[in-house]
């Protein structure tokens, strides 16, 4: 988090010869300075700008060169424009980590501040509240507030972005001296279009870091109508930068109705024809979700956004390329009829770099239907001949891919066969993997392939994944291979070469399956595989094998049941991404989980993420996969409470202000509410946790081991009649938030909590799995003793459509309770908050 | 909005670093370098341009050998920070004239001003070279292009900056001439990449242009300009089927897929009369990109032949055919040819009389390197390499070898025929007389262009020699037109 410490600067910089070694050179420039400092000889300044630019550069390769501090800032009283940037740069670089020094330069900044040249007004304005010292702040406040007013477009600009870094240093002054209310003010009325524009990004930026009852009423008056508008009808002022910035917010925008939506399209259709890929991007975004519930329209706007997204992808760099790319694979796997007559774009061109080649790849298979798959797979099937090996293999995979999608696959299995025949080791091992996939999906096809894949010498093939295959294809087949058996058998007798554990299992499966097929011809190799995998130090292989052995001893008939039965044909291959991870991604269209084909909370820390994409309330929900209905969290991830830690710490430190009561450390949130984002995506991701984080949540983990396993039965009779609750109620986070950003307080309460249940809190499980067993059930929690927030929610189970949703902040040290309500029905809601504070007072240790 | 910014050398030494947010950890750069530098360990692939390591997002783009890169921590937009990395490193080239590390160096202080000016905290401010005029103060260290050494001509698009050739365009926005007076000079070109994919039986699979009409202004006081096009021009296709090459009429229309405009650009009376209106902001900016499929004729053909000749010997004969007439040449040509890893030695035959011809056999790449001073319209020329295998070949040496590239410069030839029928600058004067000027291609600077081909023997038509020659052309042909010292207060 912590700004690059100059003082520490890294080997590779410093032995890179180019560059002075260090502190002789510095103190020698220390010198120069100081003899120049008071000079008002001519020439002077030329020679204070060529020592400026040697301290600037040693900057830059990371050369500490802070010592000089005070020599600059001397040598900074000068009208050379020139001299003055590059202090302000040097002291902007330098001030945090020598807040002392960093004081003697307020004085020459204010100064400057006031100058009568607007353009020294608004760079040092920058630079002042670029020093980022938290004691300093004071000094902020009334230049910023005076350049908020100056006449020159260029300080209100200045002063706008000033306003978000004073937020940053310290909120709380920010917020009193009222700088958020002003640049609302300065929004509409400004005549510049990047002041507005800047005064946009700060208040986006502002409202969405704040937590208050404010912030939202003034994120929702950002999306207000008028608001919308007024920006609207000026975008073509505005830079296209800024353009972005306005599409992104209106691609937010709930329009009232469809001439609204039709208004909206119309005056923003040209931007579709922008040479700049991210205006027309953001335009794309904003017609999508506009028209997501006109579905008519909706599929308008694919045949429109066609022909611009091609022009980008050919017409751009190829970095350009790549991301736009990126979002032409997404609609392809929403609309893939689209583009199916487009394919010849996504052909690879030799010069283009490989990533582009890939997604190209991936479009083609995404597009391949019966009228193209021909075409396709010729032009695929030239890219396997690449010199490029990387993109070989991923075009073998891609005739695969398209191969297991397709109906008729005659011709594809043909040629995939012919791959065998070419006789380079990577394109054999990538076939051989192909042909099993496909023989378990098409077992019609053994007959073919078998011939060719028995002519494949198993010493050819080296890669384990594709001698798995093959090995698996003996197993399977060996009653039509002739010589199964016997390749088997010169297999076993290499175990000990065999390193991957993956072929040494194959092996013990295919020599049993072969076993049941060709008993006399098998039972030697079985035999010796058996002794081998027994003597295995791999543990898996080493069970398997005894496993096997001791189910032949006991039946060799339900031996053969188990390990050969009659196979099913697999129709459809398990999708790697769910459709709910889809369109999360489509949400966030126009951002990078397109890019990485993940949803943004899997790798964005909360605290960064994207302006209205999570209530801030909520953007502490750290995600733990939860396996079914149980309660001990599987997996979690605990990235985010090392962050969290992090930046209040950091808060505290630059703003001086103690603020315990917000001080959650991470929360959790039950995903079996959210099981549909699958497992599989999830185990993809690692997030490196820090060491405290890792213990601390390994001590919870083995209290909740403790705890967890005697889950408590509570049989207290159930709620009061008068408000009955459904015990299983579903609400998955997304609509929590939009709940929990729509709905008003309709209940607010504090209460004490018993001694029982202080005690029982040593997690917050405890309380977690105790309100499940009153019907209402947590969606996130968090925090560290004594403080604890919980997010609750409940559902009518007479009216499945009415939510309530809970707030509850626990201080264990005060026994102290805040409990806040919100409910889609509020005239019941008193009763469901009786009824949470008595499941809540019966909290006990269990 | 992004963290940092940050210039890297080929060899991963920063040049410039700015860090706006003070968000990302230190060392970014460094992890950065490492990352793009072995990504996937071993095997030869390229870093994606967008990749994120501990959470920090990493988004870089090429230029000239230079990394521009940038750090954010949130979810932003990858085009966004693409273009803006583009822009900058152009905003930068408008004021050095030439970009390449050793400009960036010599300018880094100049640089800063810019970094500075065009981003405030991570969000994107001014990036327009003539409104941060006012803003920069350092006087640009103008190298020498004339020591440069010479663009690769593939350069231009595998370093995605589609640039000018030519001393004439690598002068900075704001250094003054040697004589202390400054030229008014507009350059407009019409650059474009022509990709063929065509049988050995001359039937053409794909075709596509991908073009870009680029302008570089010097002129002061952003007169408006007027840019008139083709007049049949039209846009969109509509009915015919997206690779219809049989209905294409031939009768000079040209039909462009799609295309797009820079922001300056006024449309009002585009539709009718085909004319671009722009007020031109300073330095190197595209006026419009657009994208074609309609049928057009290649102007090589290039048949390479793969024989074997015994167990470790091959022999490679390759063709090229000018297709275009005589009265044009093309320039400085180049012929690229991969072989198959395990060559030893090549000897190569060039036909008789042959001059200006040298080939190279490049034993790291195993590659080998044809290159003409020029050839004629429709003249022929043929290169015969002899192959010599260090290990016997499984007879696959066709597939091993290949595909051919081709990199020339061809003046006065545009396969699409987009034209800039004339520039007109419209100068208010005192007596509001527009100041008219007719384009004549006085002065003509080529954009070194490229081809490349590949072959691959079709396995479908049976078990005979059968040869299938795909063909890819890339083609890069410009139309140069300088103004120089248009006389506005006349």
């Amino acid at each position: 988090m912590a700004r690059p410490q100059p003082s520490q600067r890294s080997p590779s910089t410093a032995s890179s010869p180019s560059q002075p070694s260090g502190k002789s050179e510095v103190s020698d420039l220390r010198l120069q300075l100081r003899q120049l400092a008071g000079s008002r000889a001519p020439g002077a300044d030329d020679s204070k700008r060529d020592l400026f630019k040697r301290v600037i550069s040693y900057m830059t390769v990371g050369i500490d060169v802070s010592s000089a501090f005070s020599e600059m800032v001397m040598c900074s009283a000068t009208s050379d424009i020139v001299l003055k940037k590059m202090c302000y740069l040097y002291v902007g670089n330098y001030a945090r980590s020598n807040p002392d020094l960093a004081l003697l330069t307020i004085n020459f900044l204010q100064k400057d501040c006031r100058d009568e040249d607007p353009m020294i007004r608004g760079l040092a304005l920058r630079s002042l509240c670029s020093l980022r010292v938290a004691n300093l702040v004071e000094y902020l406040v009334g230049p910023l507030g005076s350049g908020l007013r100056d006449g020159s477009a260029y300080v209100r600009m200045v002063s706008a972005v000033g306003v978000l870094k004073l937020y940053h240093i310290s909120p709380a002054t920010c917020l009193d001296a009222d700088f958020p209310a002003l640049l609302k003010s300065l929004m509409l009325s400004d005549p510049d279009p990047q002041v507005v524009a800047n005064c946009l990004s700060s208040l986006q930026e502002i409202w969405n870091l704040e937590t208050s009852e404010e912030a939202s009423r003034e994120r929702e008056a950002l999306l207000s109508k008028p608001m919308v508008y007024h920006l609207l009808n000026r975008i073509k002022e505005f830079s296209e930068w800024a353009q972005c910035l306005v599409l992104d917010l209106v691609s937010k925008y709930i329009p009232s109705d469809s001439n609204d939506i039709f208004d909206i399209m119309n005056l923003l259709e040209d931007r579709l024809q922008h040479v700049n890929a991210a205006v027309v991007l953001a335009t794309i975004k904003l017609f999508l979700h506009m028209t997501m519930s006109m579905t008519d329209v909706h599929q308008q706007v694919y045949e429109r956004i066609k022909a611009p997204l091609l022009t980008l992808v050919s017409t751009s760099s190829p970095e350009q390329s790549y991301a736009v790319l990126s979002h032409l694979h997404l609609l392809v796997m929403r609309a893939p009829m689209l583009f199916s007559s487009d394919y010849k774009h996504f052909y690879c061109q030799y010069s283009q770099p490989s990533y582009v080649k890939k997604l190209k790849l991936e479009m083609l298979t995404a597009i391949a239907n019966e009228s193209n798959t021909y075409e396709i797979v010729t032009e695929l099937c030239e890219y396997a001949a690449n010199v490029d090996v990387p993109i070989a293999r991923e075009s073998i995979r891609a005739v695969g891919k398209i191969a297991l999608q397709q109906y008729d696959v005659n011709a594809i299995v043909d040629r995939l066969l012919q791959f065998l025949e070419m006789d380079k080791d990577y394109v054999t091992a990538e076939t051989l993997v192909l042909v099993k996939d496909l023989l378990r999906k098409y077992p019609q096809w053994s007959h073919d392939c078998i011939a060719v894949v028995g002519n494949i010498s198993s010493n050819n093939v080296q890669e384990p994944k594709a001698k798995a295959a093959l090995i698996w294809m003996l197993g399977e087949y060996s009653q039509d291979m002739l010589d199964a058996p016997y390749i088997l058998e010169s297999l076993i007798e290499n175990w000990d070469d065999e390193h991957a554990a993956e072929v040494r299992l194959h092996l013990l499966t295919a020599v049993m399956k072969c076993f049941f097929k060709r008993p006399p011809e098998t039972q030697n190799a079985l035999g010796a595989a058996l002794v081998a995998g027994l003597a295995d130090t791999h543990q898996d292989v080493h069970d398997r094998a005894l496993f096997y052995y001791r189910l032949l001893q006991h039946d060799v008939a339900v031996a053969e049941r188990v390990v050969n039965p009659p196979k099913q044909a697999v129709s459809v291959f398990a999708d790697t991404q769910s459709s709910e991870i889809k369109d999360r991604i489509f949400d966030e269209f126009n951002s990078l989980s397109v890019v990485y084909q993940k949803p943004s909370y899997l790798f964005i820390d909360k605290e960064h993420r994207g302006p209205f994409e999570f209530l801030e309330d909520l953007g502490d929900i750290s995600l733990g996969a939860e396996s079914g209905d149980n309660v001990i969290p599987a997996q979690r991830y605990d990235a985010n409470d090392k962050d969290l830690l992090l930046s209040t710490a950091e808060k505290e430190e630059s703003s001086g202000l103690t603020n315990n009561g917000s001080a959650f450390g991470g929360l959790e949130y039950d995903a079996s509410l959210v099981s549909v984002t699958g497992s599989q995506s999830q185990s993809e991701i690692v997030f490196s946790s820090p060491a405290q984080a890792v213990t601390s949540s390994q001590s919870t983990l083995a209290i909740d081991d403790l705890l967890g396993l005697g889950v408590t039965v509570d049989l207290e009779p159930p709620q009061p009649p008068s408000l009955m609750l459904n015990p299983k109620p579903v609400l998955d986070p997304a609509t929590f938030q939009r709940k929990w950003g729509q709905l008003q307080f309709s209940s607010s309460q504090e209460c004490s909590l018993s001694p029982q249940g202080v005690a029982a809190l040593t997690t917050p499980q405890a309380l977690l799995r105790h309100m499940q067993s009153h019907s209402i059930q947590c969606i996130a929690s968090g925090g560290q003793a004594p403080n604890f927030k919980f997010f609750f929610f409940a559902q009518r189970a007479d009216e499945p459509s009415s939510f309530f949703l809970v707030e509850c902040l626990i201080n264990t040290s005060t026994a102290k309770t805040q409990i806040k309500i919100k409910a889609d029905d509020s005239s019941v809601s008193e009763a469901f908050s009786a009824l949470f504070q008595s499941a809540l007072s019966k909290l006990s240790v269990s | 909005m992004i963290s940092q910014l940050f210039v890297l050398s080929q060899r991963g030494d920063n040049i410039v670093f700015r860090d706006y947010r003070g968000e990302v950890p230190k060392g970014s750069a460094e992890i950065f370098f490492r990352k793009v530098k072995f990504w996937k360990g071993d095997e030869a692939e390229e870093a994606p341009p967008v990749f994120n390591v501990d959470g920090v997002n990493y988004i870089h783009v090429k230029v000239a050998g230079l990394l521009f890169v940038a750090t954010t921590r949130v979810n932003i937009s990858p085009s966004l920070v693409i273009e803006l990395l583009q822009r900058i490193a152009r905003v930068i080239k408008d004021y050095l004239g030439v970009l390449n590390e050793d400009s960036l160096r010599k300018n880094f202080v100049l640089v800063y001003e810019l970094l500075d000016e065009a981003i405030d905290f991570g969000y994107p401010q001014n990036t327009s070279t003539e409104v941060l005029k006012s803003y920069i103060f350092n006087e640009p260290i103008v190298i020498d292009a004339g020591r440069l050494p010479p663009l690769g001509p593939a350069a231009m698009f595998m370093q995605g900056n589609k640039r000018m050739p030519g001393t004439a365009v690598t002068k900075s926005v704001v250094a003054n001439e040697p004589g202390g007076r400054k030229r008014e000079e507009i350059f407009v070109d019409i650059i474009e990449k022509i990709s063929v994919t065509f049988s050995s039986s001359g039937y053409i699979l794909t075709s596509e242009i991908d073009g870009t009409i680029q302008m570089k202004s010097y002129l002061t006081g952003n007169p408006e300009i007027r840019l008139a096009l083709n007049e049949d021009l039209s846009i969109g296709r509509s009915g015919a089927s997206v690779y219809d090459y049989s209905s294409s009429s031939g009768g000079g229309i040209v039909n462009l897929d799609d295309c797009n405009f820079h922001e300056s650009v006024h449309l009002d009376t585009f539709d009718s009369d085909r004319t671009l209106t722009l007020v031109p902001p300073d330095g190197e900016f595209s006026v419009m990109n657009y994208r074609m499929t309609q049928e057009f004729k290649p102007p090589f053909r290039i048949n390479a032949l793969v024989e074997e000749a015994g167990p470790s010997k091959a022999e490679v004969i390759l063709k090229i055919r000018a297709d275009f007439s005589s009265s044009v040449t093309a320039n400085t040509i180049s012929v690229q040819m991969p072989l198959p890893t395990y060559t030893a030695r090549v000897s190569f035959e060039l036909e008789a009389g042959a001059v200006g011809q040298t080939t190279d056999f490049k034993e790291g790449s195993k590659k080998f390197e044809w290159c003409l001073k020029k050839i004629v319209g429709g003249s022929e020329h043929t290169l015969r390499a002899k192959l010599t295998f260090s290990q016997e070949s499984h007879g696959n040496i066709t597939r091993e070898a290949g595909p051919v590239s081709m990199n020339f410069t061809i003046p006065m030839y545009n396969a699409s025929r987009l034209q800039v029928r004339y520039l007109q600058i419209a100068k208010k004067s005192k007596t509001y007389n527009p100041y008219r000027t007719t384009v004549s291609p006085s002065r003509l600077l080529w954009i070194p262009s490229q081809a490349f081909a590949k072959m691959i023997d079709d396995q479908d038509l049976g078990f005979f020699a059968n040869f299938l020659g795909i063909f890819i052309f890339v083609l890069v042909i410009a139309y140069h037109y300088v103004m120089a010292d248009p006389k506005y207060e006349a």
